[in-house]
């Protein structure tokens, strides 16, 4: 050791304050603090030191927010998946208005409505256009392997322009013919390499559906649902030839056009007080909430999806409070310390909510670069649209930002029993 | 102002026919620069008063006045900021195991606000290098000698410039040379700077360095003998 030094190399920045043989100094000004900013700074700073001094325990953190992050991200994906894809068709369809039979739950089960209502809302002058789609579903043989599967059939007269699907305005002439279909270019891999027998061989491909032999005449985009593995248009009377059972009077959904400058509430109203009850009345958001409330509350895979989620991030939360509390539990000298040199509770509490906040985004980072590659993975595998954009990233960091939150402040209890005096 | 006053101060532990009195009546004053050893059996209360002293407890009966303040019904907060001028040594040191031993005396500063952070790790340095330890700023406690680690644990007492130091067997763990250094230097703190110095000891090699020996037993105060200079 040093020699010990004179009284003035001791605290040589404090002001003068004389021995025991000078009057007692007069008790100091309680001092400014750092305020809540910069203490808080502070706190966080040593909540990063901490963590960072146990390697394997940190990793072991991360690892945890990381896999909730990847499990909350591929759940969301999917449910987003389920929803996009679920209402793809109808968000493809030009219309102001449509009708819809009121126990319709989904457009891919569709009650039939009379078509009669197509007329009777061409009645309304504000009517400008109202389009009969009809849907159905049957086998597609796949022209390669012989093998069956069930295809989305959407009977439409192409030629009215109630459809937006990319590629198909060009075929319009094409599928007015008899036994064409436009085929859909992400359907399933199942249903035959269809755009390389097109590339290759040239349109038109032979194919069967509902085992009647149609001509494949070119290539649409519409995508793949839960609902649909893949899709064909076609026109109505080639679509009657393959759903020979479905009745020409009975259609699935009426896409209505209105003139340019109607107010389309005014004219939903009037819609509605014209036809009879067997028929809804949507705009097209209605329509697109109405299939996407139909996969969210009637159907299972909702909730499968969403309590997936939850239960990422209810393993995320545990593992994250495993960590501050056996961290807590590990430093509780150090805390006890730190309340015995004047640090208040708060403080702390702000140094292991400052520990979550860090494992927060140290996991966030690499799961979200992690979910970002699995996402193309698994839309590659599956066809099914996952797109892993701003909003959901945004959804997902705040989800495991109060996953860790809530660790934290259930850790912040132990704090408690750091206990100052203690430490005599 | 004396730094330490108390009046009638008892405390006990428990409740009902559990209760354990470890305080009884206690009056104690310490002044500026005067270091004073409380000495005493095991449970005669010594340990107990101190966390009172320090406003880590609560009180209970009496009047305590320390560096101005009374404590005595005192609120948490009041507390925490009154333990902000107090500067304790440990038995154990209490190193923060993650920080270095500059970081750990910077600790004692960043209460604070009026000292930003260059200034936090300049002032820790100087002050290692006043208790011998220079060199050694950037190590972690573990890299560190037990006579090192109390040293950082004095120089963390004496950053915050406070008005009275609370030390529990400071030379416990140090070997007899160490423990002289460290007692000097709080002889020094105490006459230069005018810091009350209480100290729980059984160590009778820093006996001499006491301006008083305060006797405990059965948790009171059965001597109070004044060294002579």
């Amino acid at each position: 050791m040093n020699e010990v030094p004179r009284p003035a190399a001791l605290l040589p920045w404090a002001p003068e304050r004389t021995g025991e043989t000078q009057p007692a100094p007069a008790a100091p000004a309680p001092r400014r603090g750092p305020g809540f900013l910069g203490s808080t700074l502070l706190a966080f700073r040593l909540a990063w030191r901490q963590l960072r001094a146990e390697k394997a325990r940190l990793a072991s953190a991360i690892a945890g927010v990381l896999f909730a992050c990847v499990l909350v991200f591929m759940q969301l994906g999917f449910r987003g998946a389920l929803f996009e894809s679920a209402t793809n068709l109808i968000g493809s369809m030009r219309g102001d208005l449509f009708l819809m039979h009121p126990l319709t739950l989904a457009s891919f089960r569709p009650e039939p409505l009379p078509r009669v209502r197509a007329q009777q809302a061409l009645a309304l002058p504000e009517v400008e256009r109202a389009v009969p789609v009809y849907l159905a579903q049957a086998t597609w043989r796949n022209p390669e392997s012989g093998t069956r599967r069930t295809i989305q059939l959407i009977g439409v007269d192409v030629a009215a322009g109630v459809l937006e699907f990319p590629g198909l305005a060009p075929l319009v002439d094409q599928l007015k013919r008899a036994d064409t279909v436009a085929f859909d270019r992400s359907s399933r891999p199942e249903f035959g390499p269809i755009a390389a027998m097109l590339a290759e061989r040239g349109a038109p491909i032979e194919a069967e559906i509902g085992n009647r032999r149609m001509d494949v005449v070119g290539l649409i985009e519409i995508g793949p649902s839960f609902g649909a593995d893949g899709n064909v248009v076609l026109s109505e009377v080639n679509f009657r030839r393959v759903a020979k059972d479905r009745q020409v009077a009975a259609v699935d959904l009426v896409a209505i056009r209105l003139r340019p400058g109607t107010d389309i509430a005014q004219a939903q109203q009037r819609l509605r007080a014209v036809l009879p009850e067997d028929v809804m009345v949507l705009t097209q958001a209605e329509l697109q909430a109405h299939e996407r409330r139909y996969w969210e509350e009637a159907t299972p895979i909702g909730f499968i999806f969403a309590f997936g989620s939850l239960m990422g991030l209810v393993v995320g939360m545990v593992i994250v409070y495993q960590i501050l509390f056996s961290d807590i539990a590990s430093h509780l000298k150090e805390y006890a310390t730190l309340k015995a040199m004047g640090y208040s509770g708060f403080y702390l509490a702000r140094v292991v909510l400052g520990a979550a906040m860090i494992l927060a985004v140290a996991g966030f980072i690499p799961g979200l670069a992690l979910s970002w590659f699995l996402y193309g993975v698994v839309a590659d595998a599956t066809f099914l649209p996952l797109r892993l954009d701003l909003p959901l990233g945004a959804l997902v960091f705040g989800m495991i930002f109060t996953m860790c939150a809530l660790a934290g402040l259930l850790a912040v209890r132990k704090l408690r029993d750091a206990n100052p005096a203690d430490m005599f | 102002m004396t730094p330490v006053e108390l009046r009638g101060v008892s405390y006990a532990y428990g409740e009902g026919e559990l209760r354990r009195p470890v305080l009884r009546n206690v009056d104690l004053q310490v002044r500026s620069g005067e270091i004073v050893l409380l000495t005493g059996p095991s449970g005669s209360g010594k340990t107990t008063l101190l966390t009172l002293i320090g406003a880590l407890r609560a009180m209970q009966e009496g009047s305590a006045r320390v560096l101005g303040e009374e404590l005595r019904d005192a609120p948490e907060t009041l507390r925490v900021k009154l333990r902000r001028r107090i500067g304790f040594i440990f038995q154990n040191h209490n190193l923060l195991g993650f920080l270095t031993a500059r970081q750990n005396v910077a600790m004692a500063l960043e209460q604070d606000g009026a000292v930003g952070e260059r200034q936090r790790l300049a002032r820790a340095g100087a002050l290692l290098g006043a208790v011998g330890l220079q060199g050694h700023e950037d190590r972690v406690p573990a890299k560190l000698s037990g006579g090192q680690r109390q040293r950082v644990s004095v120089a963390r007492a004496l950053a915050a410039d406070p008005g009275l130091i609370l030390a529990d067997e400071p030379t416990a763990a140090l070997d007899k040379a160490s423990g002289q250094e460290v007692v000097q230097l709080l002889r020094e703190l105490a006459k230069s700077r005018g810091v009350a110095i209480l100290l729980v000891t059984h160590d009778p090699r820093i006996l001499d360095i006491a301006d008083r020996i305060v006797a405990m037993e059965d948790g009171r105060i059965v001597q109070a003998d004044t060294v002579p200079g």
